[in-house]
């Protein structure tokens, strides 16, 4: 593998109140082609060695050479490489039970970055997530009435059909109130998430006792633990995809940066680019939620602190959002499976006890900007 | 074809910008009421007009952002609604009125937000691109807050770097809305000298304004508005004088020379 150089300096947004730099300065973060291929490669590097290193640690421990040997034998690669097969009890360990989980994780942390990149710049507002448009009340709510209420469906299924219902009649809503604007796109979600968190509260106080009140729990914050390769498919093949498709859309999302008229201006046909970004941002993040539960905080911080080390360039924020999305829910749902081992916490407990001190920082540090 | 870049048109066409019976209304009220505009190229055209006279609706028709319900625009002999929203991009660009973000990018990225329309959606900048850019925060005069970030600007830097990201699109018409808003008395007279000299390289320039010693000061022509219709069309001094301001305004006008460039100034008092 050759080396890689990773950014020493990140290049700050100027600080209040100190003057700009001068105009004969070197190219300005990351403008240009090479520095923005640095950041990828750099997040790629760094994606693998966490999958790598996570599904190492556990009740027990495995060495790193283990995954790889695993992961080898599984694709019938041993024999050309002249490995020595794993004994069974490892190689189901990381095969069936931790490999799959630390996929889901990375897949669910890509997607969901990636949407909320694509969300905090159609809107124009860097506090929107992929939950803007009433996606997770309603996929709780299809959940809940598989848990709860005993809905012959599967429940991904029914968490799925319950976040595209939730988008259906957001987007009605918005279209019904004059178009989609940003505030009455998230007006209109605001007010389908109302309902479905009302119907999800509903249920459970109607139906809940002990056990079922804990799954239901579970899912509300989001996990990853009962992950299998049939999830690996759903989110990483999701991500893959509908995330492949948005993060190639940079530019027409940078052309929404000043508002509808100014993208229109620029030759964008503003509704049409917004409908067909918020369908594939639905589908994707229902995809997500289907396996995971509504995971919180990821599409939100995540892509507003990579906002600003690297500025609002989307063909760069977009990418590499998703690559450093997926590292980052690996090691919150590795955490939330070490740290109070034996016992397991929900990775939404973890994502949102890091993201909200992180958001709160990032708060104190924009103090004083626009 | 329709994704070319909006040929020169009919020979015998006159050239610039030819609007006619512009027809846009929202809620049961006409905006902009059968409104013809000519510009010819090569000139400044002020719009004119007091507060909901239909000044912003009517730049954004002939921006193109905004199909009206009747009535055409034409550029150089060609019907900008009829052409794709790209190609139109490539000819037209729209300074708005207080256009801001909450998401921090530099200066030269949103200026840079101008070449979209040049390139294709799935590619970067490039080298080409970015030199249109720096040429272009050097035309507007704001060369020297090209790594600030826009959130960090002031009322009249950021109208400047909304006019440099126009200049990027190198647009054979630029529409303005209200450009000396927020702008100190020299940064007013530096961005209409802007504009004198893309008309001196032909361009076609169409701009709101308020001040109407401003107008008198830069435009060649200028269009008076009053509830969506136009009121008067001319030059200047066929224009800007009492009779017609008057009853527009609903306040006493008088018209004096300036000293130096002998052009109207306007005095205003309550009737």
């Amino acid at each position: 593998m050759t080396p890689v150089t990773v950014p020493v300096s990140t290049e700050r947004p100027t600080a209040p109140g100190t003057p700009s730099t001068s105009g004969a300065a070197p190219a300005p973060r990351g403008s240009s082609g090479p520095r923005a291929a640095v950041w990828l490669v750099g997040a790629a590097i760094v994606l693998v060695l966490s999958v790598s290193v996570a599904v190492t640690l556990g009740p027990a421990h495995l060495p790193v050479s283990d995954v790889w040997r695993s992961v080898a034998q599984h694709l019938g690669l041993d024999g050309p490489l002249g490995l020595d097969r794993l004994a069974p009890l490892p190689d189901g360990l990381v095969w069936e039970l931790r490999l799959p989980r630390v996929l889901t994780a990375a897949g669910v942390g890509a997607g969901l970055a990636v949407c909320g990149v694509v969300m905090q710049s159609l809107t124009r507002n860097p506090l929107a997530d992929p939950y803007l448009l009433g996606l997770s009340s309603g996929a709780s709510l299809g959940a809940v009435c598989v848990l709860g209420l005993g809905v012959a469906m599967v429940l991904p299924v029914a968490a799925f059909a319950g976040a595209l219902l939730a988008l259906l009649a957001t987007l009605g809503l918005a279209g019904a109130a004059g178009g989609l604007t940003p505030s009455r796109t998230v007006l209109a979600g605001l007010a389908v998430s109302q309902l479905a968190a009302a119907g999800v509260s509903f249920v459970i106080f109607w139906t809940s006792t002990g056990d079922s009140y804990q799954d239901i729990l579970s899912w509300l914050l989001g996990s990853v633990a009962g992950a299998t390769w049939t999830s690996v498919a759903v989110t990483c093949g999701a991500t893959l995809v509908l995330g492949g498709v948005l993060a190639a859309t940079g530019s027409l999302l940078d052309a929404f940066t000043f508002g509808d008229t100014a993208a229109a201006a620029l030759g964008v046909p503003v509704e049409r680019a917004r409908r067909i970004l918020l369908v594939l941002v639905a589908i994707l993040t229902g995809a997500l939620v289907s396996q995971s539960g509504s995971i919180g905080f990821v599409g939100l911080v995540l892509p507003h602190a990579v906002r600003l080390v690297v500025g609002t360039r989307n063909r760069l924020l977009l990418p590499l959002s998703g690559l450093l999305g997926a590292s980052f829910l690996v090691w919150a749902d590795t955490a939330a499976r070490t740290v109070f081992a034996p016992r397991e916490i929900p990775v939404g407990v973890m994502t949102a006890a890091v993201g909200a001190p992180v958001f709160a920082f990032l708060l104190w540090r924009g103090r004083g900007r626009a | 074809m329709t994704d070319d870049v909006l040929g020169p048109g009919d020979a015998r066409s006159p050239g610039g910008l030819a609007a006619e019976r512009l027809r846009w209304g929202a809620g049961g009220r006409l905006l902009v009421d059968g409104v013809d505009v000519t510009a010819p190229p090569g000139t400044v055209t002020g719009l004119l007009g007091p507060n909901g006279s239909g000044k912003t609706t009517l730049l954004r028709l002939l921006a193109g952002v905004r199909r009206p319900e009747d009535g055409t625009v034409v550029l150089d002999g060609t019907d900008l609604h009829a052409a794709s929203a790209r190609a139109r991009a490539r000819a037209v660009a729209l300074v708005e009125q207080d256009a801001t973000t909450d998401l921090p990018i530099t200066v030269l990225d949103a200026v840079l937000l101008g070449r979209i329309p040049h390139r294709s959606l799935l590619a970067g900048p490039r080298a080409s691109d970015r030199t249109a850019a720096l040429e272009a925060l050097d035309a507007a005069g704001a060369a020297a807050l090209r790594d600030r970030e826009v959130t960090t600007l002031s009322g009249g830097e950021r109208q400047r770097v909304h006019l440099a990201r126009a200049l990027a699109q190198q647009p054979r018409l630029l529409l303005l809305d209200e450009p000396t808003n927020h702008l100190d008395v020299r940064a007013q007279l530096e961005t209409m000298t802007v504009l004198r000299k893309l008309v001196a390289d032909g361009v076609t320039v169409v701009t709101a304004l308020h001040e109407l010693t401003m107008a008198a000061h830069a435009c060649d022509h200028v269009v008076l508005l009053a509830a969506g219709r136009v009121v008067a069309a001319g030059t200047v001094e066929d224009v800007l004088v009492p009779e017609v301001l008057e009853p527009v305004y609903g306040v006493r006008v008088d018209v004096l020379r300036h000293p130096r460039t002998g052009r109207p100034v306007l005095a205003y008092a309550e009737s």
